[in-house]
């Protein structure tokens, strides 16, 4: 991302190389404006090292702050609110099943001498946390958050999956996979109605940094940072699509483009792809920094986690 | 492959009530490319029928003009409880099936 950024300066640079060289052939009133034009040309570039600076602080006004559901059409919205016909819970059964269930144990490499003695089948989700609408209730609002065994940043997926290989002694479940999106779009869901709560302390400011300069870098050919549309530009329309503020308490959720339901990190590559950047690996350090910048962003009591949602 | 099926909580004897079906299915055209630029091969749900209690009140063969994950809905009556159950087939022979208990009062 930085050399997004070199390379835009320095591109800006030879431009005012140019009207340096042009002014010298002009006349003295004409030389004069074409070095202001140079200057300003130049402060623009730099204004995207500013915007580094803002420390806490959105560019969305708080009382604007919208969910993304508000921006959807009505047919969209009925949808989403209906538990029968939202097609989501389709995913979200297969989810609820696998809370349940006592999967037989993974056969372990053997280098690892301690697990290869465990025989038998795992204890299931529900047989440490039980009802997932009373344990997981406000779980998926704190996330992503740091683990504090690994003190890395993890996601409520990147949760499942420790959960599963350090505690149930499973193989991890495929990002993207249906069983992921089911079991995660299950956990979240019992968090429905409860505002987004991610705090940002000395544990995950470095992180909540290098998303926040992601979010505000232009990149891809298009060269367009996310800020430019969700915040700048949002209520505005790109195509037939309304610009949402960009929040993330809908997902994972369904989206018609797909055809299926897909993780928040699926929906990051696709606005990614849209700019024509470089599309990060799912469940990448940068997308969860972004992801991580992206919930603090949405952390007020107007946003509510409304998984699973639907989408165009 | 889950499917699902979504009756009115209150069912009257002999009075129409609506059923909804939702299943999930790839219903792949036959029209789309992989990655790779191959084909990828028509798959749709061909036959799908709904039995209550060993009768068959709805039926219905799909195209590759129906969206994936079809919903599907018809009105049927019931006089008696019983089970209402579903079963599908698709071009690449997988079967699915879902169960519902009608409760009727």
């Amino acid at each position: 991302m930085n050399t997004t950024l070199v390379r835009f300066s320095v591109c800006s640079r030879d431009w005012v190389g140019d009207w340096v060289n042009l002014a010298r052939r002009k006349s003295q009133s004409q030389k004069l404006i074409q070095l202001c034009l140079a200057l300003l040309i130049q402060m623009i570039s730099f204004c995207s090292f500013a915007i580094d600076s803002i420390d806490l602080e959105r560019l969305v006004p708080t009382q604007a702050l919208r969910s993304g559901s508000t921006f959807i059409s009505e047919d969209l919205k009925s949808l989403q609110r209906s538990d029968d016909l939202n097609p989501a819970f389709l995913w979200i059964i297969q989810g609820e099943a696998l809370w349940r269930k006592s999967e037989p144990l993974t056969p372990l490499n053997s280098s690892n001498a301690t697990n290869t003695s465990l025989s038998g089948t795992a204890p299931s989700c529900a047989s440490c946390h039980g009802e997932s609408n009373q344990s997981m209730k406000g779980v998926s609002t704190r996330y992503p958050q740091i683990d504090k065994v690994s003190s890395e940043l993890i996601n409520l997926e990147g949760r499942i999956n420790l959960c599963r290989t350090r505690y149930q002694h499973l193989a991890p479940l495929a990002l993207e996979s249906d069983e992921m999106l089911g079991i995660t779009a299950y956990v979240a869901m019992a968090s429905r109605g409860l505002p987004m709560s991610v705090r940002i302390d000395g544990n995950n400011e470095e992180h909540f940094k290098r998303g926040r300069s992601l979010y505000y870098t232009r990149m891809g050919q298009i060269n367009l940072a996310c800020t430019h549309c969700h915040e700048q530009n949002w209520g505005k329309k790109l195509q037939g699509e309304t610009i949402s503020q960009g929040h993330t308490n809908d997902y994972p959720a369904y989206r018609l483009e797909w055809q299926r339901m897909g993780s928040l990190h699926r929906r990051l590559r696709a606005c990614l792809s849209g700019v024509r950047a470089y599309m990060y690996p799912l469940g990448s350090s940068e997308l969860l920094d972004l992801e991580l910048f992206l919930a603090w962003r949405a952390s007020d009591p107007k946003i509510t986690v409304e998984t699973p949602g639907v989408r165009r | 492959m889950v499917a699902r099926i979504i009756t009115p909580s209150t069912i009257k004897m002999n009075e129409p009530f609506e059923v909804r079906i939702l299943i999930q299915h790839p219903m792949e055209t036959g029209y789309r490319v992989d990655m790779m630029g191959t084909l990828i091969p028509k798959n749709v749900i061909k036959n799908l029928q709904v039995k209550f209690q060993d009768e068959v009140v709805f039926k219905a063969s799909l195209g590759t003009g129906i969206s994936a994950n079809p919903s599907l809905q018809f009105w049927m009556k019931a006089g008696q409880p019983g089970l209402l159950r579903l079963q599908w087939e698709d071009d690449l022979g997988a079967v699915g099936q879902a169960e519902k208990a009608l409760q009727v009062q």
